[in-house]
């Protein structure tokens, strides 16, 4: 398979008290098309990742809004939504829509706005992707399901608690390159072990933040991104798998089967193997959710995450940098947007436009979760 | 806007005995009292007794800046109290006080309500007041028993306290050489009729509400008047807790030593409508004639007023004369958690 990604666009992320959640979405949808040198009439479909505009700013129906907005009325335009992970699946369903001979020219954005109410409320609303009957309805929230993951993840492999400090530690380093990332504050080990308690063992410095942000990508299939670029960046891979939506059905606790799952089929669509990868996004809600990642996607044996982690292998100049724009921690975690923003860091790198963070790739991968491993979708990217 | 001849002729303060610890709450609730403490740099908050409220805290702190003012009471023409906790929705806390000083009846009085920064709007009215001559001497008051509800955040910092300035044109032991305000519509933080404890707006308190305030009316201040950070010897910011003036000072470009002396939450909470005006007040009882101290408030809601304050040679006159800043905050007494609650009336008996 291939799938041409011409043009990328994002949002500064953080808390945009100023801006509304329509005006997100625009604003990264035109940086995309200004980055393409597409115009607008030329966009046939939108595909829009959102986890829950509807409780976070009371609006649903958001696809027509987004079109109406955009001034791209009459064109189709589509929301998909699988909690965090809605903006990998936007751009699976962007991805497919071009394979299937459909579309030409599509644009896949996420876009999410949550700080319009109360952290509590937030914290609900996220939690709404967790299984209602016997997860949520009983206290349960992400905190508490990933604290869960690395308690099991600590006492099966010998995973330290400075071992998942460190993911925060070199994520926020990474952001501080990155112009539209949240956080731009080196933060130290002690930083994470000193701040306030969220769910033990988790600490304030070990979750994501609460976002407003919006991603954008300009999606071709391989003969018209020519009228546009002789150096497009192509999908070759896509994978996507579910799991119980519910931790405790689970044959293991600290393994996300809808990753590896999920990561078989993208490798196996782009003839690739864990070793051709040369920079990874992948999903860290939770520092925990970081070591899982690079253990289930193949980069190290299950269980040496946290060492892999501590010897500086997912650094920049390690063996496989990880998370160069931040990831979700420091750059920030609009979850409708996060699938799509770690399609546009890929991207960047692989044109080799990651000014600070740069790194040395041709292959790279996106790896984006939903609920605490319900749903995982992986993309490859290779330059053309 | 610039002025010449007005300043402050004297000034009281009042905060209740009572104090309680961050680890006493945080025990209680099963907060990280720690952190709390180094999040927020606060240690302990003062509460009012049981027979206290916004009106008997107003009323003696402007018993001490009369004293402390040596006037005659019948010579103060206006009265203003700022309060988010007015005893009464409905009848003045500022009739209360004239009566208790002796300046009624010729004089003209009334509430305001300017979340945490009612207290600095009636020093701008004085002001007025005093500068077209239709008063001899105006008295501003920030005053307040702040309800924090059980278990949120601002119960580790809503306190009680009061403070009361003399506005006038002779006798001044500080002028007043300028004021600037900067206000929008901004729902931070608000409480409706009938609801016992404010709701707030968590982290949209900060950036787009306190800092953006409390920045742009120190900015406008220091413009109208040609002044920079190093002109003044002194600032003080409204302080919700012990972060926020610190960190808005180091935006401004103030130095530490600069906005020490003013910063007295960690020790006795958020005074509300009395929290800028008693930093300014104990910043008042150490400075010397000569000496420029940077006066920005901030109310919820929201806006800011900022003054710029030059201490007079009259200041030496009347050092000693009534109970300072500190003489209030040593003299404390511990309660527990259930005993707070008994006296903040955070328990109802329905009957």
């Amino acid at each position: 398979m291939k799938v041409a990604i011409i043009g990328v666009g994002l949002t500064r992320f953080g808390e945009l008290w100023e801006t509304s959640f329509s005006h997100l979405f625009v604003e990264a949808g035109a940086n995309a098309l200004r980055d393409a040198g597409v115009d607008g009439k030329d966009v046939e479909a939108i595909f829009v990742g959102n986890m829950s505009a509807g409780r976070f700013v009371d609006q649903e129906h958001i696809s027509c809004l987004i079109a109406d907005q955009a001034g791209l009325n009459p064109i189709p335009a589509t929301r998909i939504e699988a909690a965090c992970a809605s903006g990998g699946h936007a751009l699976r369903q962007g991805i497919m829509s071009i394979l299937s001979g459909f579309h030409d020219l599509v644009v896949v954005g996420g876009v999410e706005k949550m700080t319009d109410v109360m952290t509590e409320s937030t914290t609900q609303t996220l939690a709404t992707a967790a299984d209602q009957e016997w997860e949520a309805f009983l206290g349960m929230t992400f905190p508490g399901l990933y604290a869960m993951m690395a308690r099991r993840h600590m006492y099966e492999f010998g995973t330290t608690r400075e071992q998942l400090a460190l993911v925060s530690v070199k994520n926020h380093r990474n952001a501080i390159h990155n112009p539209y990332a949240q956080y731009h504050v080196e933060i130290t080990v002690d930083d994470v072990l000193n701040s306030p308690i969220i769910a033990d063992p988790l600490r304030l410095l070990d979750c994501s933040p609460i976002t407003d942000g919006a991603a954008c990508v300009v999606l071709a299939s391989e003969r018209k991104a020519r009228e546009y670029t002789d150096s497009p960046i192509y999908i070759t891979g896509s994978g996507q798998a579910t799991s119980t939506l519910s931790l405790h059905s689970r044959k293991q606790i600290p393994v996300v089967d809808s990753t590896i799952n999920a990561a078989k089929e993208a490798y196996k669509r782009a003839g690739k193997s864990p070793k051709d990868i040369q920079v990874a996004e992948v999903h860290d809600a939770f520092t925990i959710g970081e070591i899982m990642a690079i253990e289930n996607l193949g980069f190290f044996n299950i269980g040496e995450g946290g060492k892999a982690t501590e010897e500086g292998e997912t650094e920049i100049g390690g063996k496989i940098p990880v998370n160069t724009s931040g990831g979700l921690k420091a750059k920030g975690h609009p979850v409708g947007a996060t699938g799509v923003a770690q399609a546009v860091e890929i991207v960047l790198q692989l044109r080799g436009d990651a000014k600070g963070r740069q790194v040395d790739a041709d292959i790279g991968l996106t790896h984006n979760v939903g609920g605490s491993g319900g749903t995982a979708v992986v993309h490859i990217y290779e330059k053309g | 806007m610039k002025l010449e001849g007005v300043g402050i002729v004297g000034y009281g303060v009042y905060i209740p005995r009572y104090r309680i610890k961050v680890e006493e709450i945080a025990k209680i609730w099963g907060g990280d009292a720690k952190s709390i403490s180094n999040g927020l740099k606060i240690f302990e908050k003062a509460v009012a007794d049981y027979d206290e409220d916004a009106a008997t805290i107003a009323v003696e702190a402007a018993r001490n800046a009369v004293r402390m003012a040596s006037i005659d009471p019948k010579d103060i023409g206006a009265i203003y109290v700022g309060s988010e906790s007015h005893p009464y929705t409905v009848k003045p806390t500022a009739t209360i006080v004239a009566e208790a000083i002796g300046a009624s009846p010729e004089l003209t009085a009334a509430d305001y309500e300017f979340a945490c920064k009612a207290g600095t709007a009636g020093i701008q009215t004085c002001m007025g007041l005093v500068a077209s001559n239709i008063i001899k001497y105006g008295l501003a008051i920030g005053s307040d028993t702040a309800q924090g509800a059980p278990g949120d955040a601002l119960e580790y910092t809503a306190s009680s306290g009061g403070v009361a300035y003399i506005i006038g044109k002779d006798k001044l032991i500080a002028s007043i050489e300028g004021t600037y305000s900067y206000t929008t519509d901004t729902p931070d933080f608000w409480r409706k009729e009938g609801q016992p404890y404010p709701r707030h707006g968590g982290r949209f308190t900060g950036a787009p509400a306190f800092f953006k305030h409390v920045y742009n009316a120190s900015i406008g201040l220091m413009e109208s008047l040609n002044l920079k950070p190093q002109d003044f010897d002194y600032a003080v910011f409204h302080q919700p807790n012990g972060k926020f003036p610190r960190k808005v000072a180091k935006m401004l470009g103030f130095t530490i030593e600069q906005i020490e002396e003013g910063i007295l939450v960690d020790k006795i909470g958020n005074t509300y409508s009395g929290s800028s005006l008693m930093g300014l007040a104990a910043v008042l009882d150490k400075a010397e004639s000569g000496e420029r101290i940077m006066l920005t408030s901030f109310g919820s809601g929201a806006g800011s007023d900022s003054f710029s304050i030059l201490v007079e040679e009259g200041i030496k006159k009347i050092r000693g004369k009534v109970p300072s800043v500190e003489d209030y905050i040593k003299r404390k007494k511990y309660l527990d958690y259930a005993t707070y609650a008994k006296l903040r009336r955070k328990i109802k008996v329905i009957s």
